[in-house]
Order: structure tokens, then C-alpha cells, then sequence
């Protein structure tokens, strides 16, 4: 243990006020009955992908970070190339 | 082949999702891989004590409803690599939880993991019993108190009837976890000592965590007491407990006065 942690040691409870401001904030908006927008573009994002394209499930990796002021979200697909070519399957 | 534990406790309040975090990210730190499911739909709280509240995209009802692959619901820690996390449902009907469902997640899981850990919601309804349903070691949670003793008899007999082992007409391997103990006030007779919850339950003895305000810190920070301060006497508890369930023979040690522990020697 450093030194700043020891001076650090009772500090925590800003911590969980912090990550339960944010945490709390989302989830209001989706339990009230309204989607949150970043899980409605994820969403709609992997609706546009599947009208172009038929992409297997695992090769879609999607992470979110739902922050205080910004929010992330991380679409990252694995296009085969067949696909890229133009032997696109009618959509 | 993973084995299968779930955390479980009948009671509220007693322990189980901050265990299932603590033992959970040990088992992970000694090298093996650990999935840990969140079983508490509608009310889920392991992504929180987790400290991964944030990241949650897809949960255990997605996989069951066939809308995302296991893969991509399993949250992996930052911290300890092999340490993965699949919250449950916030928002989706706990009648999605289906027997089947279940079956089919954790019989993914076994290929790909040494462990899977089952945090169950309190409670004796579905949630709890598909928590248990899979099932080779089970991990009672228990507060020196009396309705929680009383609450951990009843999943005792549930373990026992229950469960797939038990309708195979093989046991659930069952450990009692003995938490929030505070030895000086067992020591005044002011709550029931080890010996009275052993005896009254009569499971072996897996480890005792004393209360300590490091779980509640630990809890604040989004870190299982174990990662978030491992030298603590909650975390070395959990460490002894972990070394117990991969089978190495640990005397449990009970929380010690300051004249033996400024006295004892201490084990090689």
C-alpha cells in the first residue's frame, strides 16, 4: 500500500455516489418505459447490417461504456469477403 | 468439464452476489477460467459489485431468447482476464428464465470454463431453484442469525431434492459460508458462535469471513474484495475458501484474539 492510497483509504463512498448518479440515470430512462438511445442505435445498427448482409452472431463484437457525460457504444463486424465482392445475397 | 457452484442462501441481505464476486475473481487469479451468472433477474447487482455496470450489452435472457450469442453477453474483467461475467435481465420478465434456457446456457459454459458460478437471487422461486438446478457444489451463505439459519436449512433441503444431482440420486457437494461474523460478539455471547451454526446445519464448514468494512468498501469501488484489497482479513478468508473448493486441505481459521495473533506462529 502506497501513500496515497492510505490517504485515500476512507474515500470510497464518492466513488459509489458517482457510479450510482450514472448508473441510476439509465436506468430510469429505460424502466420509465423509453429505450435508451445507445442501446436503440445498437439496435438499429445490427438491423442494417442484417438487411445487407447475413453475418453470423459471433461476429459481431458490441461493448457499451455508459458514462456520466458521454456514452460509447463499439460496433466491430467481421465482413466476409465473399460479402465485400458483390456476391451479396439478396436482401 | 467446469464444475457447476451456486451460491445460495434462501435469505436476503446474507452475502451471496458480494461472495460470488469474491470467490469468483480468486478462482480467476489462481489461473482458472470463471464464468459467473447473475441469476437475480429484474433486480441484478453482480455488475455492479463488479464494477461493470457500465458495459452491460446483452444478459442472460438475450442468450436465452436466442438474441445474442453467449460469447457476446459474457462480460470479461478488466482486471483478471479469465474472470467473465453474465449479468442478468434488468428489464425482461423472469418468466423468460426457462429450465431449458438455463440448461442449454450452462451446458455451453462447461466446455469452455473450470468453473461457473451460479449467484442466486434470495428467495426460494424459480430463480433460486434454476440457480441450483445444475449444480455440483453449492456454497451456502449464512449470517449468525437466526432467520438466516433457518433460511439456509430450507435450501439445504432443497439442495437435496432439488437439484439434478439429487434427482439423479447423487449429492450436491454443500459448504457452509459463515459471513458478517464478528467474533468478539460471539465471544460475549451477544450472536451464535461457529460451533451453534454447525451444528444446527450440519454442511462442513467452508470458510468464515468476519465483518469487516473492507467488503463495504471494496462494494463502493466496484471491485470484489479479493482484487480490491487482497491482503484484507475478508479476502485472505475467501482465498483460504477458494483453496478448499480446488481440493487442497486448509484448516479454517477462526478470527483470532490480538494476544494469539501477536503470538502465533504461522503455518509454513
Amino acid at each position: 500500500m502506497n501513500l496515497f492510497n492510505f490517504f485515500n483509504r476512507r474515500t470510497s463512498a464518492p466513488v459509489a455516489r458517482e457510479r450510482l448518479q450514472v448508473l441510476l440515470a439509465h436506468e430510469r430512462t429505460i424502466v420509465g418505459g423509453e429505450s435508451d438511445l445507445v442501446a436503440i442505435l445498437r439496435e438499429e445498427i445490427l438491423a442494417v447490417i442484417a438487411k445487407h448482409m447475413s453475418v453470423p452472431q459471433d461476429s459481431v463484437q458490441i461493448k457499451m461504456d455508459r458514462g456520466a457525460s458521454v456514452s460509447t457504444l463499439e460496433v466491430d463486424i467481421e465482413i466476409p469477403t465473399s460479402v465485400t465482392t458483390g456476391m451479396r445475397p439478396a436482401a | 468439464m467446469a464444475k457447476v457452484l451456486v451460491v445460495t442462501s434462501g435469505k436476503g441481505g446474507v452475502g451471496k452476489t458480494t461472495s460470488t464476486a469474491a470467490l469468483g475473481a480468486a478462482l480467476a487469479q489462481s489461473g482458472q477460467k470463471v464464468a459467473m451468472i447473475d441469476f437475480d433477474v429484474g433486480l441484478r447487482n453482480l455488475d455492479l459489485i463488479m464494477g461493470a455496470e457500465r458495459r452491460v450489452v446483452f444478459d442472460l435472457i438475450n442468450v436465452i431468447k436466442g438474441d445474442a450469442k453467449i460469447e457476446q453477453a459474457l462480460i470479461r474483467d478488466k482486471r483478471v482476464e479469465t474472470l467473465h461475467l453474465l449479468p442478468a435481465s434488468q428489464t425482461r420478465d423472469k418468466d423468460n428464465l426457462t429450465d431449458e434456457g438455463v440448461a442449454r446456457v450452462i451446458d455451453g459454459l462447461r466446455e469452455k470454463f473450470d468453473w461457473i458460478i451460479c449467484d442466486s437471487p434470495a428467495g426460494i422461486e424459480r430463480g433460486a431453484t434454476l440457480a441450483m438446478r445444475h449444480a455440483d457444489v453449492a456454497v451456502v451463505v449464512t449470517n449468525p442469525e437466526v432467520s438466516s439459519i433457518r433460511d439456509s436449512d430450507r435450501i439445504i433441503g432443497m439442495l437435496d431434492s432439488k437439484t439434478l444431482k439429487a434427482e439423479n440420486g447423487e449429492q450436491v457437494e454443500k459448504h457452509l459460508l459463515l459471513t458478517r461474523y464478528d467474533a468478539a460478539r460471539a465471544q460475549r455471547g451477544e450472536i451464535l458462535k461457529v460451533e451453534d451454526v454447525l451444528d444446527i446445519l450440519s454442511i462442513p464448514l467452508l470458510a468464515i469471513i468476519p465483518e469487516s468494512t473492507e467488503v463495504l468498501r471494496s462494494s463502493n469501488l466496484g471491485a470484489p474484495v479479493t482484487l480490491g484489497s487482497p491482503n484484507s482479513a475478508p479476502a485472505r478468508a475467501y482465498q483460504e475458501a477458494v483453496r478448499k473448493l480446488q481440493g487442497q486441505t486448509v484448516e479454517v481459521q477462526k478470527q483470532r484474539g490480538l494476544f494469539s495473533k501477536l503470538f502465533a506462529r504461522r503455518a509454513a
